[in-house]
């Protein structure tokens, strides 16, 4: 099929950058940085030719090594892949710029970006791959390199979260490795669309309803949902800034969020009952996250606590299966990983210069480091939905949709939260940037330029974001990932067709 | 069916290990014994009573076959869990180095 090759470079592209890294980087120094930051380049353009491609085809499969699906391993790409894979893409990417002066404080630079495209090709790999096992494999890279990654300064701290992140992630690894095992056993095939065929014909058996509990759980801890959210506000404060933003931006909404979206609505077919359940949980996670967070003094920790919250609300809009539901969940999740990437990218700025990730013992910094301190403001004031920056209308689409599906009781407890939100970031934006200078952070300087080109980019996307929904640029950006989504299993008759 | 109850037990060792335990060692071991457990599931998978090996010819019928796809998926799973598992040891080894100590109920820092 036409531009069916390009299917499989998402995850080659990744692997050969972390492959040529490890083994240049070593010897070059300066060969790090422009390797890392081109194979980042090539993935964001690649992602948008992607996008471009779905639209103009419609469904792409990809059969890797030539064994036809379902007894080989399928990869396709639909509405919901390309929308995913333009927004993790172009995240990395930022940070990958960005890293190339904030990662100079710390020794050996090559290992840092071999496992940051470790992550990238798990990543990836899980969004594109149309095989159940392949995804439990994609999804075991992924976390593996982030693991190691979460560790990378090996100090204290930094030990103690990867551990503890490390063995919950692994357990949260089995379940799901369990739920495939049930459900493998129950239909005998893997290929996702072939399940989803044969689930249908057979009707709803007890063994998917426990498949689908234990998909809750592992994904659920992956998507850090609460209650199985005990591993983040440890494991992302205490990665390296461009690491943290990569993972509270976009790695618990690839493996996470994508993966409930895509085996709950196009393989098993979503009802009532786990649209109720995936309401139940996103709303506790937003309204648990929210009240922790309000309550931080350490940036990064607050930053991860509303990451929580957030999530919830993805999880809320897309739970609630109506399409104008999904369709602000999708959207939202773009907005999250790009204001959320941003504010980690303006704490690991804040920390890179005054040292400190102590909101009371910052202040004033605004004066010092404009750039840093307005695309502060402008992420803070997305992500606390203020109009017209993007978080503000993707907030007000899950609103709306809840209020039109008559679920007033989640709907109050969004505008409760989003208010909830907004005191936290204007405690941020007051104690990190407004106020009098203090008299330590006299000689402080902005960041570098690569750091800021970087910030000033996302800062862009962040304010001109809520154009997406303009009914020119919705149709092939957002539409199709929501149809994909809201088609729910007629995902299954597309997939078969196209292997034909 | 008894078999698929002792998987399960094992199953539960390995996950009360994770929960109950205060040694990092200890801990590491709970996660090994709860992935042998599902890869012990997966096989039980495949398994046909009295079932012959897996190999195609022309003249013999096809009947009463093991699966054998969970065999390959648990090759790849025990790879995956070596990973992890190795991984685990390398950052259990740093925190003794920094923390002298394997207790958990002492290596807790991060809280709030």
């Amino acid at each position: 099929m036409a531009g069916s090759g390009i299917i499989p470079l998402f995850v080659a592209v990744p692997l050969g950058g972390a492959f040529l890294n490890s083994l240049l980087g070593k010897k070059v120094k300066r060969l790090t940085d422009i390797i890392g930051v081109s194979t980042s380049f090539i993935l964001c353009a690649l992602s948008l030719v992607a996008l471009r491609l779905y639209n103009a085809n419609g469904i792409l499969t990809h059969s890797v090594g030539g064994w036809r699906p379902p007894i080989g391993i399928g990869m396709v790409l639909d509405g919901l892949t390309a929308f995913m894979l333009v927004t993790v893409n172009f995240a990395a990417f930022c940070i990958a710029v960005y890293s190339i002066n904030y990662m100079e404080k710390f020794t050996s630079k090559w290992k840092f970006y071999t496992l940051f495209f470790l992550m990238l090709g798990g990543m990836n790999g899980v969004i594109i791959t149309g095989d159940i096992f392949n995804l439990f494999v994609f999804l075991e890279i992924a976390a593996v390199a982030s693991y190691a990654l979460v560790a990378f300064g090996t100090e204290r701290h930094e030990l103690e979260a990867a551990f503890k992140y490390a063995v919950m992630c692994t357990v949260g690894s089995l379940f799901v490795l369990l739920g495939i095992a049930f459900l493998y056993s129950y239909t005998s095939t893997l290929n996702m669309a072939d399940m989803g065929n044969i689930l249908a014909q057979s009707g709803n058996a007890n063994i998917t309803i426990l498949a689908m509990i234990l998909f809750i759980m592992g994904f659920g801890l992956k998507a850090a949902l609460v209650p199985f959210h005990a591993w983040l506000p440890d494991a992302h404060p205490s990665a390296p800034a461009p690491i943290s933003a990569m993972l509270s931006g976009v790695l618990i909404k690839s493996l996470g969020v994508y993966a409930i979206c895509r085996i709950f609505y196009n393989v098993i077919g979503v009802n009532e009952n786990i649209s109720a359940i995936l309401m139940f949980l996103g709303a506790l996670s937003m309204i648990v996250g929210g009240l922790l967070a309000l309550g931080q003094w350490d940036l990064k920790r607050l930053l991860a606590y509303s990451s929580i919250s957030q999530i919830g609300y993805i999880i809320l809009g897309i739970g609630l299966g109506t399409p104008l539901g999904i369709l602000g969940g999708l959207f939202h999740l773009f907005n999250h990983s790009i204001f959320k990437s941003l504010l980690f990218l303006n704490s690991g700025a804040i920390e890179y210069t005054t040292g400190t990730r102590d909101l009371q013992k910052m202040g004033g910094l605004g004066s010092r480091m404009p750039l840093t301190g307005i695309t502060g403001v402008v992420a803070s004031m997305s992500i606390a939905g203020i109009p017209p920056f993007s978080g503000f209308w993707s907030k007000l689409i899950i609103i709306i949709a809840l209020v039109q599906a008559g679920k007033f009781g989640y709907a109050f407890w969004a505008v409760i939260i989003s208010v909830l939100t907004l005191a936290m970031y204007v405690k941020v934006i007051k104690y990190a940037f407004l106020g009098k200078l203090k008299e330590a952070w006299g000689s402080i300087k902005e960041v570098p330029i690569f750091m800021k080109l970087s910030m000033g980019t996302l800062a862009v996307v962040c304010v001109v974001g809520g154009m997406l929904l303009l009914s020119g640029m919705q149709g092939p950006f957002l539409q199709g990932a929501q149809e994909a989504l809201s088609e729910g299993t007629k995902y299954v008759a597309v997939v078969l067709e196209s292997i034909k | 069916m008894s078999i698929y109850l002792l998987c399960l037990i094992l199953f539960s060792c390995g996950i009360y290990c994770i929960l109950r335990k205060r040694n990092i060692i200890k801990i590491i071991i709970g996660v090994i014994i709860a992935e042998y457990a599902a890869h012990l599931f997966l096989v039980l998978v495949a398994y046909r009573m009295r079932g012959r090996s897996p190999i195609f010819s022309a003249e013999a019928e096809i009947k009463n076959m093991v699966d054998p796809l969970p065999h390959a998926l648990v090759l790849t799973a025990i790879v995956i869990g070596l990973a992890t598992t190795a991984l685990l040891i390398g950052i259990a080894m740093r925190i003794y180095e920094k923390y002298g100590t394997f207790d958990i109920t002492r290596i807790r820092e991060l809280k709030g």
